[in-house]
């Protein structure tokens, strides 16, 4: 694999934000900004792409200064980046527009993050004992004013079986002129818990961030372990990596389509993508055991082939691959079902282009950029990938043909790396011992959300601090934009189609 | 072709569980059995060490492995595989949280004739006819996937009248996931206030049990006990749809004769045989 990460360029701290600023101003993508601690300071690492680059710039805080200049006011996508800097690093970004709480209910004078542990340090970062807490339940400061403007209270309790998230709307009656998400009911801590575990358990921590996208995410870590330990995969390892995450990929969107179906009332169609969910589930399980892809991946390559052989498994993609296709093809011919869709939550290709969304939702809005093609990791770069569609409405309609075309493009993924595998025979080894690393390294991967990216520092193989950036977190900063033509009915479309994993954002 | 005739080509799909033993929840790898001989000592205790949540045991002279915190990475398997095994099998969840540590120590039985004894007592209502809540108290997403699933064509936990509700006013079971993160603690607690007598709390993963590969932290608390009184417990990580409705079944006393003729005289909740 090609390592194309460029260290753009270490700054002062009063240069930072103007250095970042002016990156993403000439056309880079804005892609995160992540605090870790540098001594007794804090780093601060800003990421952009820039085409098939990705440029780092950083900068040191000394460790008595706790404030830094906001990215936000000229990036809005580094808004929830820098709320999450302010809760677990306790620093506070000047001039950020509004630092709600993220990832604790209410202000918090703990800053679980701030102390380096002490390397190679005991499993568990020692944290004062978790305590139930008075959830503040007082209003938060509204951002629409007017004549019987209320907030109404969504979740974190909601009704049916989804994760925890809690949604403010701020409404007159039937519209959601603002709605505001709080993740913090599942906030686990798990950046802390993974600080001083080796690396080999890493990947695991890994898989358990956004557990419906353990494979992209395992992908990701693993890639920027082998890295810093100068190590390739083999080719092999690689193919199968690409297998499992394409089936992920698949089991994900198709997940968007159940629930737009239950959403939609279309019980038989829900009967028939449940039921195709299931299958896909159960075809991962039969390549490794879990019906996750967990285990697969690890450090240096893979734990083993797919279970099943190229011919049996040809066949059972192909079986699946039709009974999928030809009810999708019913479905999208289902008027009461794509009118749901169609110009419900738009996110338009402006906002979409500030926010820097990624993945499907950000490809249904004309920012087209997948990782797999754009920064080709794994066995992508030698596998052929057809041209996406470009898309541009930016409704839940859009996101589904979006959707519709990878789960196409991923069974064509995972047919031919089975094919590759196949003529490649057996290999000597599946995966190559990693020395013990220390260091930085950057992974990513395309997860079905979208983009993800594994910070990952080490020193003597046990882990320094890594950091998960899920492609839901990122999404977040745009989310309140796709409802204000909407109304409540609308709510439950909206968000499936944005297909985000509460788990992957609230850490 | 609309889609009621396109509903109906396919047949039925809905397994027999658990009138019948099912083929695919038979074959899934689902839990970890140690061996009756001691194996190698060595062997034995690197895989102790390598244990990612330090879910075996060693005090006694016998390893011992504990279902509630296993998350079923097969790393002990590959270290010292003629005594840890990970075997097909998805009837693991138990009615106390010691019944999950395998083999059973001595009194343990005792100790689990009693808990289903009580449980028992007090869910005999809900043995027909169930309603179910699900909270998710800081899980990693997964383990909603295959709560979820519980309702599509294949599992259809409506054939058994189990039936899942919004509100936890009409619910007689909560099936909660997750850590027990500190967020949710005060609102998980107020859903189980709220639900009426009788009622049972299945705790759903390794993660609700004991915290999982997270353990205890400044967020989480090691599990959902703190908050919520657990009655089953449901390994896995997470637990595959089968497991969740054997713990389902298991808390409401659905498992009788009458449904399991096959039954081989065993105690079906016990851990495994």
């Amino acid at each position: 694999m090609t390592v194309r990460e460029a260290i753009a360029g270490v700054h002062s701290p009063a240069g930072f934000a103007a250095a970042v600023a002016a990156r993403v101003a000439r056309g880079g993508r804005f892609c995160g900004v992540f605090a870790s601690p540098a001594g007794d300071g804090t780093r601060l690492i800003a990421v952009v792409a820039d085409g098939g680059a990705l440029c780092i710039d950083e900068t040191v805080l000394a460790p008595e200064e706790r404030h830094f200049a906001s990215l936000t006011p000229s990036i809005p996508a580094a808004a929830w980046y820098e709320r999450e800097i302010h809760d677990l690093f306790g620093l506070e970004p000047v001039g950020h527009p509004r630092l709600d709480p993220l990832v604790f209910p209410g202000a918090s004078d703990v800053a679980p993050l701030r102390e380096r542990p002490t390397v190679p340090a005991v499993p568990a970062v020692s944290a004062p004992p978790a305590s139930p807490v008075e959830l503040d339940l007082s209003p938060l400061p509204g951002h629409v004013h007017g004549e019987g403007v209320f907030t109404i209270s969504y979740g974190p309790v909601r009704s049916g079986v989804f994760e925890t998230v809690e949604y403010l709307i701020e409404t007159s009656g039937e519209d959601i002129p603002h709605l505001r998400t709080r993740v913090f009911y599942k906030h686990r801590g798990i950046e802390a818990r993974v600080s001083g575990m080796q690396v080999d358990d890493g990947v695991l921590a890994a898989e358990r961030v956004e557990g419906v996208a353990s494979v992209a995410h395992a992908i990701a870590y693993c890639s920027a372990v082998e890295q810093m330990g100068g190590v390739v995969a083999p080719r092999h390892a690689d193919l199968v990596r690409v297998v499992h995450a394409e089936l992920e990929r698949v089991a994900n969107h198709l997940d968007t389509v159940v629930r737009h179906t239950e959403a939609s009332g279309q019980a038989v169609a829900y009967a028939c993508f449940s039921h195709h969910k299931e299958r896909v589930q159960r075809l991962r399980a039969s390549l490794c055991g879990s019906r996750f892809g967990r285990g697969v991946v690890v450090p240096g390559g893979v734990s083993g082939p797919p279970r099943l052989g190229a011919r049996e498994l040809l066949d059972a993609l192909g079986s699946l691959h039709r009974a999928i296709g030809d009810d999708l093809h019913r479905l999208m011919g289902t008027p009461s079902f794509v009118d749901r869709l169609r110009g419900t939550g738009v996110l338009s290709c402006d906002t979409a282009r500030r926010y820097a969304a990624v993945g499907p939702v950000g490809r249904a809005s004309g920012q087209p950029e997948d990782v797999r093609t754009s920064r080709p990791y794994a066995a992508y770069g030698r596998l052929g990938q057809p041209v996406p569609e470009r898309h541009d409405a930016g409704d839940a309609l859009a996101r589904q043909h979006v959707r519709l075309e990878e789960i196409a493009g991923a069974f064509h993924l995972v047919r031919q790396a089975v094919d590759l595998l196949d003529e490649l025979g057996e290999p000597d080894r599946w995966s190559v011992a990693v020395p013990a690393v220390r260091g930085r390294a950057l992974g990513w991967a395309e997860a079905p959300q979208g983009e993800l990216l594994s910070l990952v520092e080490a020193d003597g193989g046990a882990l320094v601090r890594v950091k998960h950036r899920s492609a839901s977190f990122h999404n977040l900063a745009a989310y309140p934009a796709a409802f204000p033509q909407d109304i409540f009915t609308d709510v439950a479309f909206i968000e499936a189609s944005f297909g985000l994993s509460i788990a992957g954002a609230a850490g | 072709m609309p889609w009621i005739p396109r509903g109906l080509r396919e047949g039925v799909v809905t397994s027999a569980y658990p009138r019948r033993d099912d083929g695919y929840g038979a074959g899934f790898s689902g839990t970890v059995t140690v061996a009756p001989d001691l194996g190698d000592a060595a062997l034995v205790r690197a895989a102790a060490k390598a244990c990612p949540t330090g879910a075996i045991e060693l005090t006694s002279e016998r390893p011992r492995l504990d279902r509630g915190r296993c998350i079923l990475c097969g790393r002990c398997a590959r270290l010292a595989p003629d005594t840890f095994r990970v075997d097909p099998g998805f009837e693991t969840a138990a009615v106390a949280r010691r019944a999950l540590v395998v083999p059973p120590g001595d009194g343990d039985d005792a100790a689990l004739d009693e808990a289903r004894r009580t449980l028992a007592a007090r869910v005999r209502v809900l043995r027909r006819s169930v309603h179910v809540r699900h909270v998710d108290a800081g899980s990693d997403g997964s383990e909603e996937w295959e709560v979820a699933a519980l309702t599509n064509p294949v599992y259809d936990v409506q054939r058994l009248g189990i039936f899942f509700t919004a509100s936890p006013k009409h619910a007689d079971l909560l099936l909660v996931t997750g850590v027990g993160s500190t967020g949710m603690s005060l609102a998980l607690r107020h859903v189980y206030d709220v639900m009426p007598d009788p009622k049972a709390v299945i705790a759903v993963g390794v993660d609700a049990i004991s915290g999982g590969l997270l353990g205890e932290g400044y967020a989480s608390g090691g599990g959902v006990a703190a908050d919520v009184p657990v009655d089953v417990f449901v390994p896995g990580s997470p637990p595959s749809p089968f497991g969740i409705l054997y713990g389902i079944l298991l808390a409401t006393g659905m498992l009788t004769a009458s449904l399991r003729p096959s039954a081989s005289g065993a105690p079906p909740e016990g851990p495994a045989r």
